[in-house]
């Protein structure tokens, strides 16, 4: 108590993207590239879900740190200031993840989504359906579209606002820009709640046209924002272990620790909110959801689930695990592949069932698979991933280097600097 | 010792000492009451009397007389039953929640809202008890052996997950608001200058002394039961929701309710909040600590909360239409244009729009519009759970049993008789209980009074001249 020892922001510098750093991000998006033509190459029908699932999470990640900045100024917190610059250069995605969102549906929306398929709300055509047709009004290409292209317009908008007012903080123009984009952060939170809902339906949950699920836009937010916080905690301690962000103590690793572990368990009754409802009831048009995962998908769907739960509950329970560099990027790395195994079941089954009926339309000899096609995870899926994930730390260190790692002028900067726990 | 930005207002306004504070937190515990006190306590006693006679009347009669030959008879029963269970979210909320997120302007209000939360508890257990017809059995639902005399519990069934998670709520915030109210009834004790009120307090606070080892202990028991409480705050409303959703009735079986109703239940728990505290900081002059910016605060949240609760409405009216099913649309359908269309446009009206109004700094910051407006959400979300109830039992899968629904005076002596144990126990609370969590309060004197506040900017004003 009463201790005036002055702490100084030390982090007046950017990040040195090095050329190292720069090939390691190069060749793993050079093998992602390989591993996207290699399924091209060989006719192989998970492609375009693979790309679906995997610039999804690419996209998630983006958005649920865009998200999370702007709690913070929403919200007024104070420890937060000085992770700020992190998570400005993880949103900056966002437009990166729209072009290739546009390109995969545009030019493979058929292979995902069963509602694209032509023909199959016109009543005349011999592959109407009446559910489907049910549906238009909101599922039909030009509104579509508009919504797609919308979404990517707010997103990118508000994660370069943000950041452009955090620069003029460094400027000189500390509380009055701060101010301001505690302004835009309500607007954009605004924005968010519809938009976070509606591009999960129409990006996933369309894929399964005649399924339905009222709490499938909040579930997928607390998929995507849970990876956000943990590759947030994954950036934050790479950077301290390469010496940078001294003003990141482990108190501020506990903290993000603990949203870890939070949205970690709030995803958890998420999932069992929307499981156990739909296995109760047992309603056809709802439960037939769950087999196919159940019948065909068992394992990544149970491991999804233990790996989103049981590690981060057991793992970072304890005081002293939210306090250790390593354990934090480990942890990091464990949630991260557990939901990219979680967002896996939520997008490749589905797209599974249309490939399998292409499959079965295309097959000379009759119904080859009699239409049953079933995904998996191999070689070229992990390539996918390990290219996206190329171009997101691309992204990220590349907008680090760009400005100094803590903002300057921050009105909440003394807060966090001094924060003990 | 945290350091504050200059953008955070002060938490306690004027000069205080600790002194001052202990002064004005016990004044209404020592001092006599006024005829105000006197007569909100007969009005209330006197609506908790028609509980008491129309409770009385239909043990001993039937349930027959709440109107019962159908499902939708039970309507009043359950509105009333998750009405008060969803205000009895804020106190734990505030007390747990937001003890993590380490929000210190819950100091001022942790208390009266956390007795407000059992109070509401209470009254929605008296739902449950009085619906049961033969409340001597009301263990029951209890998993006892059959000697007992009842049968085995069904374990598939969401009621009986409600006794479990409603019961362990209950305990639990009891215990929590006990554990904090111990150092509080040492100080009262300490000062006490009457026989009868030495006795009973020293009684009540268990031997507190204050040691150091007295506070370190207390502050790991605040910790544990945050920790607690916590997951407590969301699987109660979670289970209650559950009742509805895992049957098979459209406007009931909907996976976003658990969450929703979570969202709902803050929502009411902080409005009824806001109703008691305006008034409480008037009638005790506690405005120093009760502030314009504490309501402030609060009015965001119900501001969050409302959006939420908005956003889930047009979630589920959206998906009722998009899943093609044709008895969900018209579950929508006849909810919004059916006979209760008025019940429906309260509620939307209440809860989604009313709420909105809060983007205005000026109606947050103003007590008067804070305290309209927290009626306006405590009648809409009364209306919720009457429009999820009614209209989807008026009308269900069988147009032969479609009927209308009605309370008796019965029902609605209950429901009156409910809000009179409230306020009768709110009431006996707010005279002899420390209403503001005086020794917790204490800790952020030296940092967020607005005296201290004061200093600290001449320091630092002194430290640029030097």
């Amino acid at each position: 108590m009463g201790h005036h020892g002055h702490i100084e922001v030390t982090s007046t510098q950017p990040y040195n993207f090095s050329s190292r750093n720069r090939m390691i991000a190069m060749v793993m998006m050079v093998i992602g590239l390989v591993a996207i033509i290699a399924q091209f190459a060989t006719h192989h029908e998970q492609t375009w879900a693979n790309l679906l699932w995997n610039n999804f999470i690419f996209m998630g990640m983006a958005l649920g740190a865009t998200f999370f900045l702007a709690v913070q100024y929403v919200a007024e917190v104070g420890w937060s200031a000085v992770i700020k610059r992190p998570l400005e250069a993880m949103g900056q995605s966002l437009p990166v993840a729209g072009v290739i969102m546009i390109l995969i549906i545009a030019l493979g929306g058929k292979h995902l989504y069963h509602w694209m398929d032509g023909g199959i709300t016109d009543p005349n055509a011999a592959n109407y359906d009446e559910i489907i047709a049910g549906k238009s009004a909101y599922l039909n290409p030009v509104f579509f579209w508009v919504r797609v292209v919308l979404y990517f317009a707010i997103w990118t908008y508000f994660a370069r606002l943000f950041r452009a007012n955090s620069l003029r903080m460094d400027a000189g123009e500390g509380t009055p820009a701060y101010i301001k984009n505690r302004r835009y952060a309500a607007a954009f939170l605004v924005l968010f709640a519809i938009t976070e809902s509606t591009m999960s339906w129409d990006f996933i949950m369309s894929i399964e046209t005649h399924w339905y699920s009222t709490l499938f836009g909040w579930y997928t937010f607390s998929g995507f924002f849970v990876t956000s916080l943990a590759a947030l905690a994954f950036i934050v301690t790479y950077l301290k272990h390469k010496g940078y962000l001294p003003e990141v103590s482990e108190h501020h690793l506990h903290d993000i620790g603990k949203f870890m572990f939070a949205f970690s368990i709030f995803w958890t009754y998420l999932w069992f909110a929307q499981f156990m409802l739909i296995w109760y009831s047992n309603i056809p048009e709802e439960v037939t959801y769950f087999m196919l995962r159940q019948d065909h998908y068992r394992g990544i769907w149970l491991a999804a689930f233990f790996i989103n739960f049981i590690a981060p509950f057991i793992i970072l329970m304890s005081r002293d695990a939210k306090r250790k560099k390593y354990l934090v990027m480990f942890m990091s790395a464990i949630i991260f592949i557990g939901h990219w195994l979680d967002f896996y079941i939520m997008v490749v089954p589905g797209s599974m069932v249309i490939a399998g009926h292409h499959a079965a339309a295309h097959a000379a000899e009759g119904a080859a698979h009699g239409g049953q096609i079933f995904g998996s995870i191999g070689l070229m899926e992990i390539g996918t991933t390990i290219g996206f994930i190329g171009l997101f730390a691309y992204i990220t260190q590349h907008f680090l280097s760009k400005s100094p790692l803590v903002v300057k002028n921050h009105p909440m900067m003394e807060e966090s600097l001094h924060h003990a726990i | 010792m945290h350091k504050e930005s200059e953008l955070r207002p002060p938490l306690i306004l004027g000069d205080k000492t600790w002194h001052d504070i202990t002064e004005d937190v016990c004044r209404p515990v020592e001092s006599k009451a006024n005829k105000w006190w006197w007569l909100a306590f007969s009005v209330s006693l006197a609506a908790f009397l028609w509980w008491v006679i129309a409770v009385s009347y239909t043990v001993g009669t039937g349930l027959g007389v709440w109107g019962l030959n159908k499902t939708v008879g039970w309507a009043w029963d359950i509105t009333n039953f998750v009405w008060w269970v969803g205000i009895g979210h804020a106190g734990t909320l505030i007390s747990a929640i937001l003890l993590l997120f380490r929000q210190k302007w819950r100091l001022s209000i942790n208390r009266s809202a956390e007795a407000m939360t059992i109070f509401a508890v209470i009254c929605a257990a008296s739902f449950i008890v009085s619906h049961m017809g033969r409340p001597w059995v009301a263990y029951w639902p209890l998993p006892l052996p059959n000697q007992f005399g009842s049968l085995w519990v069904n374990f598939n069934s969401p009621l009986v997950w409600d006794v479990f998670a409603i019961s362990t709520y209950f305990s639990v915030s009891l215990v929590f608001w006990y554990s904090g109210l111990i150092p509080d009834f040492a100080v009262i004790r300490d000062r006490a200058t009457t026989k009868w009120r030495k006795r009973i307090y020293t009684i009540l606070s268990f031997g507190w002394v204050g040691t150091a080892k007295n506070w370190q202990r207390f502050e790991e028991v605040s910790l544990v039961l945050a920790g607690l409480s916590t997951p407590l705050v969301l699987s109660v409303h979670s289970v209650v929701s559950m009742d509805f959703a895992t049957s098979v009735v459209p406007g009931w079986h909907t996976t976003i309710f658990p969450p929703y109703f979570v969202a709902g239940a803050i929502f009411s728990g902080f409005a009824m909040v806001q109703t008691l505290l305006i008034i409480v900081r008037k009638v005790l002059t506690l405005e120093d600590y009760i502030t314009i910016y504490h309501i402030d605060m609060m009015n965001r949240i119900i501001l969050i909360t409302g959006s939420i609760v908005g956003v889930a409405y047009l979630t589920e009216f959206f998906i009722a239409w998009y899943s093609g099913v044709e008895y969900e649309q018209y579950a929508f359908i006849n909810r919004a244009t059916g006979p209760y269309w008025w019940a429906y446009w309260s509620m939307m009206t209440c809860n989604v729009i009313t709420p909105q109004l809060f983007w205005s700094k000026k109606l947050r910051e103003s007590v008067f519009a804070t305290f309209i407006i927290s009626i306006f959400v405590n009648i809409g979300m009364w209306f919720e759970r009457f429009v999820i109830i009614v209209t989807s039992l008026h009308r269900d899968y069988l147009p032969s049993s479609w009927t209308m629904y009605s309370p008796t005076w019965v029902e609605a002596g209950i429901f009156i008789g409910s809000l009179g144990l409230f306020f009768t126990c709110f009431l006996l609370f707010a005279r002899v209980f420390p209403v503001i969590a005086m020794s917790e309060l204490k800790t952020i004197v030296k940092s967020s009074s607005e005296g201290a506040k004061k200093k600290q900017s001449q320091t630092a004003k002194q430290e640029t001249h030097a």
